[in-house]
């Protein structure tokens, strides 16, 4: 890290818009989660359209031969990543509610999340 | 202002490459500068100097060397997302370079805006 970065702490929110499997979106994307996290920066999660898939319980990926890679998710908060926004509407499209989750969560509805969007300074799409 | 630019698409495969590269221009071009070009996931791609597109279409790859060229922009292709795709360092065309996640992160920190193309 270099004089440049050093001290200076920015909001960055990571948006999980796809599903867990089908797509390396999902694995790459947590990759860099756990990666800002080294960087002493405020990081929060947000989970809206087909990324509430990624945190639903009882994963089980034997069938596919691909890795469950879920329960990282469990571990985020040992690298002080404890703040998980869900949106609503996308999880009710779903079926889905907040006792389906494996980890804690806020949902909040689209327009709060909107909200807490624009107050980031940094927000990295996948 | 400072931009950085993250490319999480493949060349040819998807608007989002072409879109990057002419966001960077464009901003170049109106007085702002671009210190760096992140490239993730399939984005890795843009990278390989194998590529060898038909000769009336554009070279995605050349063109990127080029921008890096003439306006010191720092083209960073991600190791891990590489190394699963075969991206190492013996095909890297001109400019570029691997490195790890944390340039991503650290374009975030130190740049006006990050700017995303892909999906």
């Amino acid at each position: 890290m270099d004089d440049e970065t050093e001290g200076v702490v920015k909001k960055f929110m990571f948006l999980n818009r796809k599903a867990p499997y089908g797509t390396i979106y999902a694995l790459e994307s947590l990759e860099v989660v756990l990666i800002s996290a080294a960087f002493d920066q405020d990081v929060s999660l947000a989970f809206v359209d087909d990324g509430v898939y990624q945190i639903v319980k009882g994963q089980h990926t034997k069938g596919i031969d691909q890795k469950n890679f879920s329960p990282t998710y469990r571990a985020l908060e040992g690298y002080d990543i404890e703040k998980l926004y869900v949106e609503k509407e996308s999880l009710e499209a779903r079926g889905l509610t907040e006792e389906d989750l494996l980890v804690d969560v806020q949902v909040m509805d689209s327009a709060a999340m909107a909200n807490i969007m624009a107050e980031q300074d940094v927000v990295i799409s996948f | 202002m400072k931009f950085g630019i993250l490319v999480n698409e493949g060349p040819y495969n998807h608007q989002a490459t072409d879109s990057a590269y002419q966001f960077a221009k464009a901003a170049i071009e109106k007085g702002h500068t671009v210190p760096r070009v992140f490239f993730y996931h399939d984005g890795v791609y843009n990278s390989t100097k194998l590529t060898e597109p038909p000769q009336d279409d554009r070279n995605i790859v050349a063109r990127w060397s080029k921008l890096a060229e003439d306006h010191k922009v720092d083209l960073v292709v991600c190791v891990a997302a590489g190394l699963r795709r075969g991206i190492k360092d013996e095909v890297l065309a001109p400019g570029f370079r691997i490195s790890g996640l944390g340039q991503l992160v650290e374009a975030g920190i130190q740049y006006d805006r990050l700017v995303t193309f892909g999906d």
